[in-house]
Formats: C-alpha cells, sequence, structure tokens
C-alpha cells in the first residue's frame, strides 16, 4: 500500500531502465547475510540472499520489501515457498538489510511502492526458492550417493526414490556448500500448492499480543528522545530563539537548530514535549505567510481556464465540441490530504565516528541511506538501516526528500547519544508532503444519440516528481506522469480527446499518496461520466459498457460488480446505488456503493460491492484485505478529510479535525476477485480510486444532486445544485 | 518515586508526576505494545485496562494511576476474553499494518468482560474511539463476534 508513482512496466522496458529483473541466482550474498544472526538460537545457513535455513529447520525468508499492513511479510514468502516447499508452519519472515541484492527489480533501488511489491517479485522469489530446492537437493544426493533427478521434496524434507530422507536443517550447511544452479525450472501454475491459496498472514500473532515492533518502539540503551520546534509555515526560517527555559526543564539535554527547525532532546518523550513548549522562536515568515486556500482556488480555477501543456490529444476536440448536439461542462476540486498513518513519523539514529545505524519504517531504503550518509559525512555503507514495522505507509514513509530520516541524523549530531526523534500527531497532520490539491475543468459534446463525440479536461495541481531523482525517468515535456494518470489513460470511446495540465508551484511539499493522481482524476473521470450519461437519457452501468467496448478487462469487473450488486434491483427506500470503475497499477476495480443521506447532508454508505481483476493473485484473502483497506481510505478522503490553509498555516492539527472514517461508519463490504492468468497487477492502491465516485454518483441517483467537491460533508452536499 | 502496579507486577518508575501514563508505560516499563497515535484521546491506540476498564493511557497522569490495576496489550492473554480476542483477531486476519490493533483489542476484550454477547450496536458504542487508518473495521466487526462465540463455548475456538 503504498505510494510510488504507477510506473509500469511497459514504461520501464522501454527506457530501459530495467535493472535486476533477471535470473540473479548468483548474485552474492549480501555480507550481512552471512554473518551470523544475533541472537538466532541454533546455526544456519544462507542459501542465497532470500532463503536462509537454520540447523533447527526453521526457513527465514528474507523480505526486501517493507511491511505497512499489505501483507508482504506472507505474500513474499509465499512466493518463495511454492518453490522451495519447506514446511509453512517452520518459516519466518526477517526484514533485509540494505544491499543491492535486494533492490527491487525493476526500480533499482530497494523500495516499497506503486503497488509493486508481488508482482516486481513474482519471478525472482520463485526462483530463489527453486534454487535453494537444487541445491538442498543436491546436498542429499551426494551424501546418498544417487541422482539428484531421483530424489523429491515435501514439507521441508529432501526424499530419495528408496524412501531415505533428510530435513532441510540437516542439509542446510551443506547445500549452502552446493554450487549455485544456472538455471531453474519453474512449477507449471497447474501444481501451485500455495500460490492462490488464502494463507493465514505469518505477522498476525505478534500483531495481536505487543510484541510487534514498530519504528517507534525502538528502545537503545542510553537513547534520548527529541522532539522538534518546525516552521507553522512552510519555508519560514529562526529568526531569533530563546532556549534558555527550555534548555533548564527537567529532563532537557539539549536544544539544538537543525535544518527543519528546533530540536529539543531529552531523557523522555514528555520532557521533549514540555521543553519544546517553553522554546521562543520568532519565525521569519517567508513567502507563504499569505498562503490560503480560497487563495489557492482562484489561482487554480484562472489557470484552468486556459490552455496547459498538452497531456493528451487526438483528433481535435475543439471542432468536435462545436458540432456536439449537447455540451456539458464541469469543475472540480480536491483538497490537500495528509498520509495520518496511525504510527506518527520517527526515526530512530545511533551515530557513530564511523557508523550510523538507523531503525525506521520506510518504503525508502536505499534513498534514505544515502541521505543519512550524506547528511552524516559518511559512505552509505557505513549506514545500516533496521527496517521496522511500519504503522502504515501509504506513500508518506517514500519521501524522496527523505525528510524524517535526514532530519533524525542531525539531531543526533547534536544530541551525542543515541536519540529517536518523535513527531506528534499535530507534528505530523502540519508536516506536509500531502497529496497535492486538484481543480480540474472537464467538458464534453455529445452526438444526438447520446454518445460522447469530444472531451476536454484540463487539471491543475503541484507536481510531486519535479525536483526529485524521479524526474528524469517521469516527467516528460514537463509533464508529470501522475498528475494526468486516470485521466490521459481515459479508457472511454472518445473519438475526440484533449487532456491538458498545469503544474503550478505553491511552496507546499507534496508527495504520493495512496494511489496518487489516480486519487482524484478516478473521482472527476468517473463523476462525469456519469454525468453524460444522465445527459444522454441512458443507465450509467448501461451507458459505461457500451462505451467500453473492447476493454475486456474493464467490462469484466464493471459486469461483475452490477451482477453481484444487483444493479437496477430493488432498494430500500431512501436508498441510492452509484457505480464506478476504474484502472490503475495494472489492476481493475469496479465498485458499487449503496447510500443514505440524512436531511441535514450526512452521506451513510451502507454497502460496498467491490470485483477486483489484479491477473494472477498470490493470496486471495490479502486480496480481500486490500480491497476493504482501500475503500475505508478512499471512503475517509471522500467523506471527511482535507488540509486547507489560512495565513500560510494548515488549519488542522489532530483527529478531531482532520477526521478518517470510524467504524460506525463501515460499510458492509464484499469483495469478488477476478480469476485471471493475466500478469499481477498491483492491489494496495488501486482499491482507492473507485470509491468516492461509486458514493458521489449514489448520492447522485438518490437526491438528483452532483457532487464535485469532497470531501463530501454536509455543509458541501446541502450546497450541490440539482442537475 | 511513583508506585505502578502493572500486569500484575509492582514497578517504581522515576517520572514526572503529569508524565502520562501512557509514555511511563512505554518508556519506563519498555511494554511498547500501547501505543501512541493522538495524545488527545481520539484514536484509541493508547488502550489500557484500569481496574478492567478501557481507559485511554494518554489522559491519565501517571500519579492518578498509582494504587490501581494496570493491564496492558502485553498480559491481556492471560484474562479469557482477551484470549479469545486475540484467537479471534488471528483467525480473521484482522491486522494489517497493526499498529492500533493494540488498543482495539484493549477495547474489545474489555467489552467482552462485561457484556459476553455484544450486539452490533454494543460493538460500535464499544469501539468507535479506535481509529484504524488501514481500514480493518469490517474483521474487527466479525472477530469481536467470533471472540463472543468462543467464549459462549467456555474460551474454546
Amino acid at each position: 500500500m503504498n505510494g510510488i508513482a504507477n510506473i509500469s512496466r511497459r514504461d520501464f522496458l522501454k527506457t530501459g531502465a530495467l535493472i535486476g529483473g533477471g535470473l540473479v541466482l548468483g548474485v552474492s550474498l549480501p555480507s550481512s547475510a552471512l554473518s551470523a544472526k544475533k541472537g538466532a538460537k541454533a546455526e544456519s545457513a544462507s542459501l542465497n540472499a532470500f532463503v536462509r535455513v537454520g540447523a533447527d529447520d526453521t526457513v527465514t525468508i528474507i523480505v526486501n520489501h517493507s511491511e505497512m499492513g499489505q501483507g508482504v511479510y506472507t505474500s513474499l514468502p509465499m512466493l518463495v515457498n511454492e518453490e522451495l516447499e519447506a514446511d509453512w508452519a517452520k518459516v519466518r519472515f526477517e526484514a533485509a538489510p540494505v544491499d543491492p541484492a535486494y533492490n527491487h527489480t525493476v526500480f533499482g533501488s530497494q523500495t516499497t511502492g506503486g503497488s509493486s511489491s508481488v508482482w516486481s517479485e513474482y519471478d525472482r522469489l520463485r526462483q530463489m526458492g527453486a534454487a535453494a530446492r537444487m541445491m538442498l537437493i543436491a546436498a542429499a544426493a551426494k551424501q546418498w550417493k544417487v541422482d539428484p533427478g531421483s530424489c523429491r521434496v515435501e514439507n521441508g524434507k529432501v526424499i530419495s526414490s528408496s524412501g531415505k530422507s533428510l530435513t532441510y536443517g540437516k542439509l542446510a550447511k551443506k547445500a549452502a556448500a552446493m554450487q549455485v544452479p544456472k538455471d531453474v525450472k519453474l512449477k507449471d501454475p497447474s501444481q501451485y500448492t500455495i500460490i492462490g491459496k488464502p494463507m493465514h498472514r505469518l505477522d498476525t500473532p505478534e500483531k495481536v499480543n505487543g510484541a510487534a515492533k514498530f519504528g517507534i518502539d525502538v528502545l537503545l540503551p542510553g537513547m534520548l528522545t527529541a522532539v522538534i520546534a518546525r516552521p507553522p509555515i512552510f519555508g519560514a526560517k529562526v529568526s531569533s530563539l530563546k532556549d534558555e527555559k527550555a534548555k533548564a526543564a527537567a529532563g532537557v539535554k539539549a536544544v539544538a537548530q537543525v535544518p527543519s527547525g528546533v530540536a529539543v532532546v531529552a531523557k523522555d518523550f514528555w520532557s521533549a514535549v514540555k521543553g519544546r513548549e517553553l522554546l521562543e522562536i520568532v519565525w521569519d515568515e517567508g513567502p507563504l505567510a499569505t498562503l490560503s486556500t480560497p487563495g489557492l482556488r482562484k489561482q487554480y480555477s484562472d489557470l484552468a481556464s486556459t490552455p496547459g501543456l498538452t497531456a493528451k490529444k487526438e483528433g481535435d476536440v475543439d471542432s468536435a465540441m462545436g458540432k456536439a448536439a449537447q455540451r456539458i461542462s464541469a469543475e472540480y476540486e480536491v483538497p490537500y490530504l495528509a498520509h495520518a498513518t496511525m504510527e506518527p513519523m520517527n526515526c530512530t539514529v545511533d551515530l557513530k565516528k564511523d557508523s550510523c545505524d538507523i531503525w525506521t519504517g520506510t518504503q525508502m531504503q536505499t534513498g534514505d541511506r544515502k541521505a543519512a550518509a550524506d547528511a552524516a559525512g559518511l559512505k552509505p555503507e557505513q549506514v545500516r538501516i533496521h527496517t521496522m514495522y511500519l504503522g502504515g505507509g501509504f506513500g508518506r514513509r517514500a519521501n524522496p526528500a527523505n525528510d524524517f530520516v535526514k532530519e533524525a541524523v542531525h539531531v543526533a549530531m547534536a544530541a551525542k547519544a543515541p536519540v529517536k526523534v518523535i513527531w506528534t500527531r499535530e507534528d505530523d497532520t502540519r508536516g506536509g508532503y500531502y497529496r497535492p490539491m486538484w481543480y480540474d475543468r472537464i467538458a464534453a459534446g455529445l452526438d444526438e444519440q447520446g454518445n460522447p463525440v469530444a472531451w476536454k479536461h484540463t487539471i491543475v495541481g503541484q507536481s510531486i516528481l519535479v525536483g526529485t531523482p524521479f524526474e528524469r525517468m517521469m516527467v516528460k515535456d514537463g509533464i508529470d506522469g501522475t498528475s494526468i494518470e486516470g485521466a490521459a489513460d481515459l479508457p472511454y470511446a472518445v473519438p475526440n480527446v484533449l487532456v491538458d495540465l498545469h503544474s503550478p508551484k505553491t511552496g507546499v511539499p507534496v508527495l504520493w499518496w495512496r494511489s496518487v493522481g489516480h486519487s482524484h482524476t478516478g473521482f472527476v473521470v468517473e463523476t462525469f461520466l456519469d454525468d453524460l450519461a444522465h445527459v444522454a437519457g441512458r443507465d450509467p452501468y448501461e451507458y459505461r459498457k457500451r462505451l467500453l467496448e473492447g476493454n475486456s478487462r474493464h467490462l469484466g469487473v464493471l459486469n461483475l460488480v452490477a451482477e453481484k450488486a444487483g444493479w437496477g434491483g430493488p432498494l430500500p427506500s431512501g436508498r441510492g446505488r452509484g457505480i464506478a470503475v476504474h484502472a490503475s497499477f495494472g489492476s481493475y476495480i469496479a465498485q458499487v456503493a449503496e447510500v443514505s443521506v440524512n436531511p441535514s447532508g450526512a452521506i451513510r454508505v451502507h454497502k460496498v460491492v467491490c470485483a477486483v481483476d489484479c491477473g494472477k493473485y498470490v493470496n486471495p484473502e490479502i486480496i480481500r484485505a486490500q480491497m476493504e483497506s482501500g475503500i475505508v481510505f478512499g471512503l475517509s478522503a471522500a467523506l471527511h478529510s482535507a488540509i486547507t490553509f489560512k495565513d500560510g498555516r494548515v488549519e488542522q492539527s489532530n483527529f478531531y479535525d482532520y477526521q478518517i472514517l470510524r467504524l460506525m461508519e463501515m460499510p458492509e463490504v464484499e469483495v469478488h476477485i477476478v480469476e485471471s492468468t493475466e500478469k499481477s497487477g498491483g492491489i494496495g492502491e488501486p482499491g482507492v480510486p473507485p470509491i468516492a465516485p461509486a458514493v458521489a454518483n449514489a448520492v447522485f441517483a438518490l437526491t438528483g444532486k452532483r457532487i464535485r467537491k469532497l470531501p463530501m460533508t454536509p455543509e458541501v452536499v446541502m450546497s450541490a445544485q440539482k442537475a | 518515586m511513583i508506585n505502578l502496579n502493572i500486569n500484575g507486577k509492582t514497578y517504581q518508575v522515576d517520572a514526572s508526576p503529569d508524565t502520562p501514563l501512557l509514555w511511563v508505560i512505554r518508556e519506563h516499563m519498555k511494554l511498547t505494545g500501547t501505543k501512541y497515535g493522538c495524545g488527545v484521546a481520539m484514536c484509541g491506540a493508547c488502550t489500557v485496562h484500569i481496574e478492567g476498564e478501557a481507559t485511554r493511557s494518554c489522559q491519565v497522569p501517571v500519579k492518578d494511576a498509582v494504587g490501581k490495576k494496570i493491564m496492558t496489550i502485553e498480559a491481556v492473554g492471560t484474562t479469557q476474553a482477551g484470549r479469545a480476542v486475540q484467537e479471534a483477531w488471528v483467525a480473521e486476519d484482522v491486522p494489517q499494518c497493526g499498529y492500533c490493533q493494540s488498543g482495539h483489542i484493549m477495547a474489545a476484550a474489555a467489552l467482552l468482560s462485561a457484556n459476553p454477547k455484544p450486539s452490533e450496536g454494543d460493538i460500535d458504542s464499544a469501539m468507535n474511539g479506535n481509529l484504524c487508518r488501514c481500514g480493518t473495521y469490517q474483521r474487527i466487526r466479525r472477530a469481536v463476534h467470533r471472540a463472543a462465540d468462543m467464549l459462549a463455548k467456555g474460551g474454546r475456538p
């Protein structure tokens, strides 16, 4: 779950950026994998960078993607073990250290995002499992002096044709000395015993008894805790600082200016927070002191009525629009959004003269390590990142600016002791790196039969990637691919299309937020399409179906969701149904939402039926969980959340004014998975985009009010116009 | 020095009396299963039991916890309701990132101790204060019902 932009495999192959996607069985083991694991109970041997077998028959799978809820500590070991065939009850997992061996097979650095963990490891990890299996077989065959081809494996044992058997644990050491196979034969999918099965998650037991360690849980001997007074306005600088009172406060050990603000280092969290309250800082407020949401809205809506950079052009929109029998247009607005991970940002650093150990939940180990090394004046190889459980990521913990890691290294330099920097919830909410605010102007022309003949979509919003290392690959001719995804790839049959883009710079730090550009384009495109159906006097499902002819995967989920939701069938009185379909990250999702609206405009979502086609899948239970998760994440944004600015300051601070969905509001969610042999797509993010439009379309069906602004608060619903 | 009774043991801690119990549990007792999420009783991640009641430990100054029986996620499995809840959570694959789940489990265990057969409305009112950003609410509901069924059968799955 996620967030790195939707970098498609095709794009990478085209740009020649595919790195390490081939067979890498011969890759040298990272030094950390060879050294005995501290505290390991039994002797163990590494068979390759991803498989370590213990003398006690446990098999540890080294996982190079961060576990942030999306289930990689289960789905990735499943891929390995499909070929390795260890006893699943003895399979363990461990977070990988930073090493090129663990780079993302496509992105070329150790990174978790873009809903890519399973598809990017689908081949490599099965190969790793198969190679390890062959080495275990080779070791047994050598001992028995038989042909390896006469041996087989089963549940953690190698078995000979005469019925002799040895467990993997007994063979581990010898197997590690066997030659690494040059090439491996993988199972035919018809023989799979693990892939495709609803295996229970391996990380659940320690997540129900308090044992799971997140970054914020790291405790080191002699460790201090720091909080930072960050500028109240993005870009503001310390003009003057009086810190005598803070320094004199109980438990405070140091106060130091760091690039991101003023750090208060103390013996514990509470002393640091109390100390921070005593700082007297005058800020040079800088150029953003007058930033306001109404001001941005005005600027964006003005831009939206001027031509932007052309992102997609097909046919002649102006001419087709001129000849259209009917024309409609609309403007949309969605706000900045915070990721609001339940675990606020934090990072623990133990900095020594020639080494630096970092414990944190990160989605971007390679980049964070480089940034930490640069900040500390060390080489990247001198920095170790210990990836902890992430208490939610959603893209926030994959920051090309490496903010929370770099900052903690600066604090450690000042603290001269191991230190944990903790962001309070208020710090986290106001700390930036938001999903950008977006403003869209969209117009369409319909022919006499109500079919769209022209589609013009102008998008206004900040680029996430300009100025980051991703710019080179993903910003082309000034167009950030993440700004237009889900819009420029309009799946509907419209002969004349123009999508253009304005990317204003506002100074507000922005970042990918679960489903990235799709989080807004899905809403705009799918509600506007619903408008067209209405103007054409057609059923929204039938209208989509007709315009999606030839797009079999879109159609597959659309038809499935309509069938499962009983589209067109009776509803309890006071309820409306809405439908939406959207493809992202290589997967196709359709959702039907059933809603009611109370007299004061509050929307209640009663039920969501979801159909998903993510190609070949590994764990259907995780697919279902990720659909439920994406729907809740999307509903929070659809109904409640917004970051707004006044006098340059973020107006929200905590869960009382940055609200997310609560249990009482949870709809019944039903997920249907399409059986498919297509390439695997992503699963962490694609569940998000369709839910806001499905709800807005349901509100329209029920009330005739078309909502074009998120979140759909009661005020927005009450002020929406009937179409 | 402040004396605290946590998970059946007595501890002496050197913390200022206004320190929230949450931070004493996490930093002084090193029981990190209880989580910080908001600091203002809006998310429930810090839920512990004080005298058996689900309580937001971020709102309790440590001095007010003196002389009371405090239980955290690390020990809730020693109670019948707590164990049933944990087993139900595993069976329903509830946790995703898992950060908020200690708080949810503590809330559910307190609910079931007081009300072994809760209705949907009972679950709503007992658990609505616990936030989950990963959106595990549907599974939480199912797991609470499953735990209730287990308790009705004497605590067996």
